[in-house]
Parts: C-alpha cells; structure tokens; sequence
C-alpha cells in the first residue's frame, strides 16, 4: 500500500482494497461450506431421540410367535437394536459383521424383522445365520416409525435404562463397529 | 382364481376410499404438502410412492381421524424424524440465520448501496469547478474587452 502514488486519499485506498478483498471473502466463505458439504450424506437424517428413552413397545418374536418381547425386559442391560428385512439388499452386507459381532459374544443385539414376512425372514435366517438373541416383528412398520427408522438396515445403541445412546443409519461396517458402536457399548456396560 | 382377483381388487378399491370424507381428505391434503417423505427426500408425503410415505400417510390419517389437530400431528412427526420432515422449519435461534439471513443480506447490500451513492454525490461535489472570475459571463466580457484593448 505504501507503494501507491500518495495522490490517492486514504478512503479510496480502502475501496480499491475491498473491492477484491470483500468477493474473494464471500467466495471462500462459499467454498468452505460447499467443501464440507462434500463430506456430509444428505441422506443421514440426525436422529432426534438420541439421549430419549427407547419407544415403547411389546411385538412377537419371529421364532415364537405366542410370546412377545418388550422394551421393559431388556432393562439392566446394553443392547443393540438391529432393524432388518429379508427384502433388504444392504442387510446381505452388514449381516456376516453381525454374525461375527455374536461369536464374539459383547453385547446382546434384538432383531426388528422390519416389514417382512415372519417365513421369508425365517428362511432368510437359517440360510444366512441368526445373529439375533431374538428377533422381534413388526409387520406394519408401526414400532419402525416409533424409532424413526426410515431405511433399513440401522441400528440403535440402547443403555441399561433403556434410553438411546446412538444410531447408525444404513449398514454397519468394521469402521463403525469397531471405532464407535463397541467403545460406546463398553463405555455404557462399565456405568 | 379369477373370483380372488376380483375380491382382492374390490378390497384394495375399498381401501382406498376409507373415508368418504373430502374434508379431512382435503386436510390431510395439505398438511402432507409441507411434510418431506423421508426416503425421497425432495418429494412430500403428499406425492410420495415410497412404502414409508404410505406407511406415514396412514399414520397421519389414524391420528387426524382419533381427533389430533394438525400441530399436534408434525410434533408426533418431528418427535420421531426431526424438524427434517417439516418443509418449512421453525423459527427458532438454529434457523435464525435461514429465516432472516435474506433480509440480513438485503440490508447489507441497500447499505453498501446508499454508501456508494454518498460517496459519488460527494466526488462529483468536489470535482466541480469553483466559479472563476474568467469563466462568468461578466468574466468572459472582461476578458474579450481586454483583448481587444491590447
């Protein structure tokens, strides 16, 4: 600046430097958001009943249809609620982690057979592997909604008083199993 | 075979015209336009085909028809989906920015605006040329005589 014929009062200096300061501000404050946008899946919906107590519920298990499961008897301890369909083609995905998460034995994970037929999710279950303590069904997708689920597969970490830690939306992966869902699952076991 | 084609269809027309109430159908109308359907994020609930919209479509007309009022139907949404589901967002200190951002900017740029415009009234005021002796008609007249005097 100090190079600048000094003819030029001192406003006009000011001008002259925001005239491309002030576009390039505004461009880069565009720049920064789109950029994280980038990184951000419009599909992934923040889930509002993270730190909520679970949604009530009492639904037939898959494999004994006369007995229900409530949310009440899985008080006391930490378990994941996995949501699962046999019409579910990312399901196919996440169900060997699944699988394996269940010889591993850490934590007790409930199946919701979410819109399905209770024999074409049986069938789907001896052919692949039953991972699940129990599966529970909803055949109208009314407890689904309750969840707020709105793609399966997800998976919801509950603690032992029975309110929701955390969600994971679309398939699981050993990433996410093994970066969140298992440290959170031990973190709220020792509580 | 045929006769079960027929029972099915009856039962699905059926249905369709659960209520034959144009005024809650009309309601649920619009209140479904402002709600977005969660699988295809960019269509209502109202134009949805996605088996969740049916599915939240149900829900809503279960709660309309035990009597819930309109508010009371987005909170039992929002409750489950988040303000996500609502086309129009709530005014609260989150969406300040979104709601008033516009007129934040439009502000701005009648400022900047108004500046400029005092700024070249006031060039244009000190560029001017001061009246001068020569340049005034009496001048001008002084300055010919003289002229013509030499």
């Amino acid at each position: 600046m100090a190079t600048l014929p000094a003819a030029n009062p001192p406003s006009r200096n000011r001008t002259k430097v925001l005239r491309w300061t002030l576009p390039l501000a505004v461009f880069l404050v565009i720049v920064a958001f789109l950029f994280v946008g980038l990184f951000r899946d419009p599909r992934e919906v923040p889930s509002p009943l993270i730190g909520k107590p679970a949604p009530a519920f009492a639904l037939p298990k898959l494999h004994e249809p006369q007995q229900k499961l409530t949310t009440a008897d899985m008080r006391g301890q930490v378990w994941l609620l996995n949501v699962w369909a046999s019409w579910c083609v990312s399901c196919r995905v996440e169900h060997p982690l699944l699988v394996d998460l269940a010889k591993a034995n850490l934590v007790t994970v409930v199946g919701l057979n979410y819109k399905d037929e209770p024999k074409d999710g049986l069938a789907w279950l001896a052919e692949r592997g039953d991972p699940y303590k129990t599966s529970i069904v909803d055949r109208d997708g009314r407890v689904g909604i309750d969840f707020g689920v709105y793609g399966v597969p997800e998976t919801f970490v509950i603690d032992k008083t029975g309110v929701i830690r955390y969600k994971q939306i679309g398939p699981l992966t050993a990433e996410a199993l093994n970066d969140t869902i298992l440290p959170l699952v031990r973190k709220l076991q020792a509580s | 075979m045929m006769g079960m084609l027929v029972a099915l269809l009856f039962a699905a027309s059926t249905a369709f015209a659960a209520t034959a109430d144009p005024a809650l159908d009309a309601r649920l109308k619009s209140l479904e336009s402002e709600l977005r359907c969660l699988v295809c994020q960019n269509q209502t609930l109202a134009e949805s085909n996605a088996p969740l919209a049916e599915d939240l479509r149900r829900e809503v007309r279960e709660l309309a028809l035990s009597g819930k009022n309109d508010d009371e139907i987005r909170a039992y949404l929002v409750a489950r989906y988040g303000d996500f589901v609502l086309y129009k967002p709530p005014v609260e200190p989150v969406t300040y920015l979104l709601w008033f951002g516009p007129f934040l900017l439009l502000a701005a740029g009648a400022a900047i605006w108004f500046a400029l415009l005092r700024r070249r009234a006031a060039m244009a005021e000190s560029t001017r040329e001061p009246p001068d002796a020569t340049t005034t008609p009496a001048g001008e007249l002084a300055r010919a005589r003289a002229i013509l005097d030499e």
